[in-house]
């Protein structure tokens, strides 16, 4: 993934200006975090790398391909297929049982049939330990299990790239180790690519790359 | 096609005189087309073939204080001649005036008591396999035959004038039941859109395009007007078998017995609540659509144009 060059404004009330000539290059299996205080931009900078903002200047890559300009119905499909999202509150769909909330990206995308769909989040639920309450309503869970459903639910179409807004935001030490402990899994055994936006310092120290903001500028990486 | 006599008599009953007219009238061709047979309530129209018999109104037969078998003497007005014709039946038609103003009897009876030959005749009345027909069909007749020739719909333009008033009431109040609910079901799908803002933004931050979105929310609706068409037709149905039983007799109608039901209208009712529940759920799918994801998950709704048009508490209401 790379970004070039990206500017961004808010008009709302008066013209602001986030981010500045942000540049920077991820390598494929690369755990990155991103830091800097409250304010500086950083997750402003990760909607607009997630494709879900595009009101921006400059220009994003992903997986060697031009992403800026693209139609919103394509940024959809790609968001499906290659970006996996975990938010700092889990937006599980309290309507549907765990296994539901984990296949509905999967039944978007059809790559696989429904049979195949739910082996494989049972796969997935085995990973963080979930397995027996694969039948539970998504509201039923606690909140260290919502989080963990919630990464299950990001790992389901085997992404190339995912994006925490600080996932361990509202976590404890336990629940937030172990979260960090998958991600750095992910990112040695099956090279996808992790950036997370977080304030925690521990969780930073972790990590193969820290990118450091200030003021909408990329500081340190 | 069915031949007929009007003759102008008068019914002698002791010193007093009724100006009534016979229809002089084929009674087995008259039955074929126009079902005579419900209209005669007492009697039979076949009788009429005996010479010298009538159907009496019921009216008529009420007011002379006759019955069955009973032979009444009649006046023609133009010749004067008197004949007496026995009481065969009764008839009743609907119209009190009509009524009260008409008899039948055979076509022979009418000749030969107006000392007619067997070839005069004064009406010829044509049924059509289609009467929306008649008025051309008249007006040919009238310039071929160069004869007085009325089609049904002229005949009958009061009665005709009524039904369509009727309809236009009824259907009326039908579209605006359909468009409050219409409204109602409008409201609930925008506060469900407020309430699933958060489903929404997820199901598109993974990869739900807003088409996608857009159908749900319609498919919800269009649930909705499924579900509660079928209910409600269900409930219509109920009630409908229950008015249907309900005796429905007037004189005005005598051969409907029960309140008349029509199932035709469940296929209409059925269609239309589709199509409100569909317009009703494609605005607010729309906006539900529209919804810009990052703004609802960095919490900042403030900022998203559709929540900005939503009615808000103003100073000049708080007491």
């Amino acid at each position: 993934m790379e970004a070039k060059n990206i500017d961004k404004s808010f008009y709302n009330p008066i013209e602001t200006q986030v981010l500045k000539q942000v540049s920077f290059t991820i390598n494929r299996g690369e755990f990155v975090s991103v830091v800097g205080r409250s304010g500086c931009g950083k997750s402003t900078l990760l909607y607009i790398l997630s494709t879900m903002d595009t009101d921006y200047k400059g220009e994003l890559l992903i997986d060697e391909e031009v992403i800026t300009g693209k139609s919103l119905n394509y940024l959809s499909k790609l968001r499906n297929e290659k970006i996996g999202f975990v938010f700092q509150f889990h937006y599980l769909l309290k309507e549907f049982s765990v296994l539901e909330n984990i296949l509905i990206p999967g039944l978007k995308l059809g790559r696989f049939s429904r049979e195949e769909l739910e082996y494989r989040a049972m796969e997935k639920l085995k990973i963080f330990d979930m397995q027996e309450h694969a039948l539970k309503k998504a509201n039923q869970l606690s909140g260290g299990q919502k989080q963990r459903l919630a990464i299950a639910r990001a790992l389901i179409n085997d992404p190339i790239l995912i994006m925490g807004d600080e996932p361990t935001g509202n976590l404890d030490k336990k629940n937030a180790d172990f979260v960090f402990n998958i991600f750095k899994e992910l990112a040695a055994e099956f090279h996808q690519t992790i950036l997370i936006v977080t304030h925690d310092p521990e969780f930073t120290e972790g990590t193969d790359r820290i990118i450091e903001m200030e003021d909408g500028k990329v500081i340190r990486q | 096609m069915s031949s007929k006599i009007a003759s102008q008599v008068f019914y002698n009953v002791g010193s007093i005189d009724l100006s009534v007219v016979i229809d002089g009238i084929d009674p087995k061709r008259h039955t074929e087309l126009f079902t005579f047979q419900d209209y005669v309530i007492v009697g039979n129209p076949a009788d009429l073939l005996q010479t010298n018999s009538i159907i009496l109104s019921k009216g008529d037969a009420d007011r002379m204080l006759t019955a069955i078998g009973d032979v009444i003497q009649v006046t023609t007005a133009q010749q004067g001649n008197k004949a007496q014709l026995k009481v065969v039946g009764y008839y009743q038609s609907g119209l009190a005036d009509f009524d009260n103003t008409n008899s039948f009897a055979s076509i022979n009876t009418v000749q030969k008591m107006m000392g007619e030959p067997s070839s005069y005749l004064t009406d010829i009345q044509v049924k059509l396999y289609d009467f929306n027909e008649a008025p051309a069909f008249a007006s040919e007749y009238r310039d071929i035959f160069e004869i007085e020739a009325d089609d049904i719909q002229t005949v009958n333009a009061q009665f005709e004038t009524g039904s369509s008033i009727r309809a236009l009431i009824s259907r009326a109040v039908g579209i605006t039941l359909l468009v409050v609910s219409g409204f109602g079901i409008y409201n609930i799908l925008n506060m469900m859109i407020y309430e699933k803002l958060d489903t929404i933004a997820i199901l598109k931050a993974i990869g739900f395009n807003s088409s996608d979105v857009k159908r749900i929310f319609i498919t919800i609706a269009l649930s909705i007007g499924l579900i509660g068409g079928a209910v409600g037709l269900f409930m219509g149905y109920l009630a409908c078998l229950g008015i249907e039983r309900m005796p429905f007799e007037t004189e005005a109608l005598p051969t409907v017995k029960t309140h008349p039901v029509d199932f035709k209208y469940y296929l209409i009712g059925g269609i239309f609540s589709l199509v409100t529940t569909y317009l009703a759920g494609f605005f607010p799918a729309r906006k539900a659509s529209s919804v810009d994801p990052v703004d609802i998950i960095r919490g900042k709704r403030q900022s998203n144009p559709y929540w900005k048009q939503k009615t808000s508490i103003s100073l000049s209401t708080i007491p």
